[in-house]
């Protein structure tokens, strides 16, 4: 039975490209409907061909601003995120301290709780203390819920690293900040860009906890939340569909300089 | 090289010593490696020197002890502010600069700024040239060894210190690579302290070497002088091979000590014996087996008078082209090892014959008796393997 | 922090110092963690124990809480919501369930037949994450629309029947069912369940494979007796990451399902949002929060694995 046989050694290739197709589908589901026209304010049943929304993405309401807020959350919380999870992770890597279990466990936490719990109870906190809810505290939880994740991204890469290159460094004369700069760092950017990349696409596609703290203030996952209720504009699709193409060209493009970097120098 | 005059190259240790907890890695010990010198500390794993050659360094703060760099105490000066340089184990090179930045590394954080003819010629000497613009993957086990070294050579040091340099090399690379180093270390004319655990490295390439046992230097010498007297049974097996007789002391004659082993006779030149030896005490007798002549039982009478001499049968021989070793049981001593050079070979030499092996009394040397005959031995071989 | 600027070191000999020796930066690590760990103690802990607090309070809205230790607050709320409790867990477990089926050969693939594809294939797998997944779990809503393609082919081959027989779907819909919310949440942590899996599959010597085969496992058994084994740390940490997300989520109940499919973090969030009942709220919100930690524990110490985390 050829056939079978063939079918067999395939299975596994088949069922991978089967999952992968499920997880691809709702993306071109998107990117299709970008192009629709719909009767009504939903956009769920195709219509017909139009351009429309791409020659005005920013034509509703309120998209485009709320897209520009996640945008500087998203950097802010980044920034923030990384600097302080990275300070963590060589806390914990390079020195020996007391209540190391503690910390340990703090870091973990947060990546072990369900989200609607963190943003229960920080609203209670804001609660509480009467913040005004915006977006400060939408930032101020963002940090919080990304750091977690960068210091696990950082930790992996410090841990990797070999102690006497910053020897080494010492011994040619570099003092310690000079020994931080020019060899710590740069041998653990790699860990630190996944840190903040990943810091950067939670904290942007944020929705729960946004939800709970960001009071009148509406985040990009807040419009399209609404606009659920309300009724779905094709621009959030030209949004979506310009995201993907943006993050595929732009892993593409890297990787294609990096290869042709090794390739130079080899 | 104009060197003999000055001694601000020279190493002195005073009664260093590192704890870390109730663990003693080094026990108080003075040292003192002169200007110009090759000194290897030897050792086996976990014996002191690298945490030796690392308080020299900086890298580690000593416990208690002082270390001097000519007359300049640097104790408690960091790293980077020794006018010393290091080789590291497995080199540690920057993987994120390439060869040149590497070698340029030290020269630019002392703030000089044109560094690129300094540089170019440090890769000359070490044959790299070419590969300056190559990253630390992108070469061989031994160049990057020569990156190693020329980024610390290129910055003058004071004393250049150099930790198991070739342990990741193979054998044949490793060979090259020292008489390379040893050819550097007369050019330049500066103190080489040399970590390795291999006795074969050490003895060919170092003017002075200290044999560390458990943080202690168990002795300090000249190669030959550690080989053909060593005062510790340490020293005795983990710098070649020794065979070892326990015997019992039975009267001095001037400046001869005439021993009893088995029912016979043996002679020990007083000055080459390291042990208190009274008599009626112990003492231990050690031979090296490349001293032993081997005589088959028939011949015996041929044997010169005066010679050491002990009877045995063969219980092993392997030829390994320039000798055969042969493997003995002698009453005086199980597995006793002589290697014979293959100049003429005795036909009857072959397991199960009776021989007569003998020596030049003034090759053997006296141990004290109370230490253990194998201290040495499986060190030596966990770091072969 | 010890030293930051130093002035190019004086080679020649300079005057001996004769400091004791320095501490060499024995406060630095707590000058590293401080800012950071106190951000999580104020911005994670401190709302925890604000969130226990409230939820033995009572009062109104209007007149201000006050705590009375009213642990009757808890027997209340597990009274009322149980029904979404079990769901949570219910729809949170399938999903992690179907996330590991549908995730593993798609892990091995991308680790061990993928080839020169498997970076391409790595970025598809990661790229959708930069799509916001609200916009994503809407299209959901078109994929399994009413009389859409998909639920025709399930109609027509019968599964529609043997759901509905299960009670996930009902009649001709797959949207506003159990189903339809499974599905989102399936969808939603998938890569949560591929990364770690990729990665612990992706450290496993290829040799061993032929090891095993050289001493004549099958292939089936190979993956049964080896790399199943091996990749566990990966089959751990990812039904984690998905499982506890999952049971957190009101997302997909919200926007793929109906009010029969609400779970409890629909709850916790009208409580909080709508309803304004915070003790309700925050009692509901740590009963979760303590079954999730229970059972992570569980799961942990008997998959021994605890050195994972």
């Amino acid at each position: 039975m050829p056939f079978v046989n063939w079918l067999k050694r395939r299975l596994v290739v088949i069922a991978g490209l089967i999952t992968l197709g499920y997880l691809l589908l709702p993306n071109v589901v998107v990117t299709v409907f970008s192009f629709n026209k719909p009767k009504g304010r939903f956009n769920y049943e195709w219509q017909q061909f139009s351009t429309d929304a791409w020659k005005d993405p920013c034509g509703v309401a309120g998209m485009c601003g709320s897209l520009s807020l996640s945008l500087q959350i998203a950097v802010w919380a980044t920034l923030g995120a990384t600097v302080l999870g990275t300070m963590i992770a060589f806390a914990l890597v390079r020195y020996r301290f007391r209540a190391r279990g503690a910390v340990n466990s703090l870091i973990f936490l947060p990546m072990a709780m369900p989200e609607v719990v963190m943003a229960a109870s920080l609203l209670t906190l804001f609660l509480n203390m009467g913040a005004q809810l915006g977006f400060w505290t939408i930032l101020i939880a963002h940090i919080m819920f990304c750091l977690s994740f960068v210091v696990t991204a950082v930790k992996a890469r410090v841990m990797s690293m070999d102690p006497r290159l910053e020897q080494a460094a010492q011994d040619l004369y570099a003092g310690p900040l000079q020994t931080f700069l020019r060899v710590t760092l740069p041998i653990a950017a790699p860990g630190i860009a996944a840190g903040a990349l990943l810091a950067f696409a939670l904290s942007f596609d944020d929705f729960i906890i946004t939800n709970f703290n960001a009071g009148s203030t509406v985040t990009f996952p807040m419009f399209v939340w609404g606009s659920a209720q309300r009724g779905t504009p094709v621009q959030i699709n030209v949004i979506g569909t310009a995201m993907f193409v943006v993050a595929v060209l732009f892993v593409l493009t890297s990787m294609a300089i990096s290869n042709r970097r090794n390739k130079q120098k080899a | 090289m104009n060197t003999t005059t000055d001694n601000s190259g020279d190493v002195r240790l005073t009664q260093i010593g590192k704890r870390y907890g109730a663990f003693t890695a080094v026990h108080p010990l003075d040292l003192t490696v002169p200007q110009g010198s090759f000194f290897a500390l030897l050792g086996a794993s976990g014996c002191g020197k690298t945490t030796t050659l690392r308080m020299i360094a900086g890298l580690e703060e000593p416990s208690q002890g002082t270390v001097h760099l000519g007359d300049q105490d640097v104790t408690h000066l960091p790293p980077y502010k020794r006018p010393v340089n290091t080789v590291f184990q497995s080199y540690a090179l920057f993987p994120h600069l390439d060869i040149f930045e590497n070698v340029a590394f030290g020269l630019r954080r002392r703030g000089i700024k044109s560094v690129k003819k300094q540089v170019e010629e440090m890769l000359d000497l070490v044959q790299l040239g070419e590969q300056a613009r190559k990253k630390p993957h992108q070469l061989s086990g031994g160049q990057q060894q020569r990156v190693a070294v020329a980024r610390a050579l290129i910055n003058h040091p004071k004393v250049l210190l150099l930790d198991e340099p070739l342990g990741a090399l193979d054998l044949k690379l490793r060979r090259q690579m020292q008489l390379e180093l040893k050819r550097i270390q007369t050019e330049v004319g500066i103190t080489f302290v040399h970590v390795t655990h291999d006795q074969e490295e050490a003895m060919t390439m170092a003017d002075t070497v200290a044999v560390m046992n458990a943080g202690r230097v168990e002795q300090l010498g000249s190669p030959a002088d550690l080989y053909e007297n060593p005062r510790t049974t340490f020293v005795a097996n983990f710098l070649g091979t020794s065979n070892f007789i326990e015997a019992d002391v039975d009267f001095k004659s001037g400046d001869e000590i005439v021993l009893n082993a088995g029912g016979g006779k043996l002679f020990l030149p007083t000055a080459r014996c390291s042990a208190q030896a009274a008599a009626g005490g112990k003492v231990l007798v050690g031979v090296r087996p490349e001293k032993i002549a081997l005589a088959h039982a028939d011949d015996a009478g041929e044997i010169p008078e005066g010679r050491n001499r002990i009877t045995g049968r063969i219980a092993d021989s392997s030829f390994i082209g320039v000798s055969t070793q042969y493997v003995i049981d002698s009453p005086v001593c199980s597995g006793f090892e002589v290697y014979a050079q293959n100049v003429d070979r005795d036909p009857r030499l072959t397991p199960g014959a009776e021989v007569v092996l003998h020596w030049n009394p003034a090759h053997t040397f006296g141990l004290d008796a109370t230490q253990a005959i194998d201290a040495g031995v499986e060190s030596v071989e966990e770091d072969a393997a | 922090m010890s030293a930051a600027t130093e002035a190019p070191p004086p080679l020649a000999p300079t005057a001996p110092e004769t400091r004791p020796p320095r501490k060499r930066g024995r406060l630095t690590p707590y000058w590293l963690l401080l800012p950071g760990i106190l951000w999580l103690v104020v911005f994670f802990a401190l709302p925890l124990v604000y969130q226990a607090s409230t939820s033995v309070q009572t009062g109104s809205l209007e007149q201000g809480y006050k705590v009375t230790w009213h642990f009757a607050t808890y027997w209340d709320a597990l009274s009322e919501y149980w029904p979404q409790f079990v769901r949570s867990v219910l729809y949170a477990a399938s999903a992690t369930i179907l996330c590991l089926l549908l995730g593993y050969p798609l892990a091995y693939l991308i680790a061990f037949r993928a080839g020169r594809w498997r970076n391409l294939i790595m970025i598809l797998v990661i790229a959708p994450f930069f799509t916001s997944f609200l916009i994503r779990t809407l299209a959901w809503k078109t994929i399994l629309a009413d009389g859409g393609p998909v639920v025709g082919a399930l109609n027509t081959l019968h599964v529609l029947d043997v759901t509905n027989w299960l009670g996930w779907t009902a009649g001709d819909r797959v949207l506003a069912t159990p189903l339809a919310v499974v599905c989102g949440l399936t969808y939603n942590f998938l890569p949560f369940m591929i990364l770690p899996l990729y990665t612990s599959l992706e450290r496993i010597d290829g040799r061993l494979h032929e090891a095993a085969g050289d001493l004549y496992a099958r292939p089936w058994t190979t993956f049964r007796k080896v790399t199943f084994p091996l990749s566990m740390p990966g089959v751990v940490s990812g039904t984690l990451l998905t499982f506890i997300p999952a049971a957190g989520d009101y997302v997909n109940a919200d926007l793929l399902g109906s009010t029969d499919t609400r779970m409890v973090g629909n709850v916790i969030q009208s409580q909080f949002l709508r309803i304004l009942d915070y003790p309700t709220a925050a009692a509901l919100s740590f009963i979760l929060m303590a079954a999730i930690l229970a059972m992570v524990t569980v799961y942990i110490r008997r998959s021994g694995t605890e050195d994972l985390v």
